[in-house]
């Protein structure tokens, strides 16, 4: 079971974490799913209603256009991913009390060190499991 | 009668609030669910008191968030 990732929207993750940090950032993912993996198609920025270097909050109105916008290309939402812009890639009590979608991947990114750590974690009633991320070219996944 | 649930048909045998259609999609957790009926969001004091209808639309995920403890 892998999520596959293209290079550019681990990138983009990335700079938009770097960009609202020391506040978390955070935002959904849509795509396929092929077999028991989960292809990323599409990464779609929302805001951290809560503005706080230790917490988020997703407005649902975006993430109800966001899903839309997944759905228009014929994709479903694969997960969601958040910062933490100081502390390690691995979900707190409160990420893992608040992941109430067994379905989904929660992704996390860590930017404590010099170079950005990103894990996926599927995450049912508080038990975490974690999930390979495939970075991928462009051209893979076609 | 006929609604659509995120994207998807769902029949019904009768007009539910949206209360009782939470519970009758087994969704966990509802208070952490955010309701749409056709394009309105519904606040949670008022899911009891809305009826879903033949034809309407209903879009539901889950809060997202998160932070340290």
């Amino acid at each position: 079971m892998s999520l596959f990732l293209k290079r550019e929207d681990f990138a983009a993750i990335t700079a938009y974490a770097r960009k609202e940090a020391p506040l978390e950032a955070c935002g959904l993912l849509g795509g396929e799913k092929r077999d028991r993996d989960a292809i990323v198609r599409q990464v779609i920025f929302l805001q951290n209603t809560d503005r706080s270097a230790e917490h988020f909050s997703m407005d649902p109105r975006e993430q109800f256009a966001a899903v839309r916008e997944f759905r228009s290309h014929g994709w479903q939402m694969l997960g969601n991913f958040h910062s933490h812009p100081a502390t390690p890639a691995r979900p707190s009590e409160e990420d893992k009390r608040l992941a109430f979608d067994p379905s989904l991947r929660y992704l996390i990114l860590s930017l404590q060190a010099e170079q950005p750590v990103l894990r996926a974690f599927c995450i049912e009633a508080g038990k975490v499991s974690e999930e390979e991320i495939l970075i991928t070219e462009k051209s893979v996944l076609s | 009668m006929f609604i659509t649930v995120n994207g998807e048909a769902v029949s019904l045998r009768e007009e539910l609030s949206l209360k009782e259609l939470v519970a009758f999609l087994h969704l966990e957790q509802p208070d952490y669910v955010t309701l749409l009926l056709n394009d309105r969001l519904v606040y949670p004091s008022e899911h009891g008191t809305t009826i879903v209808k033949d034809g309407d639309t209903v879009e539901y995920l889950y809060y997202m968030g998160g932070g340290q403890p």
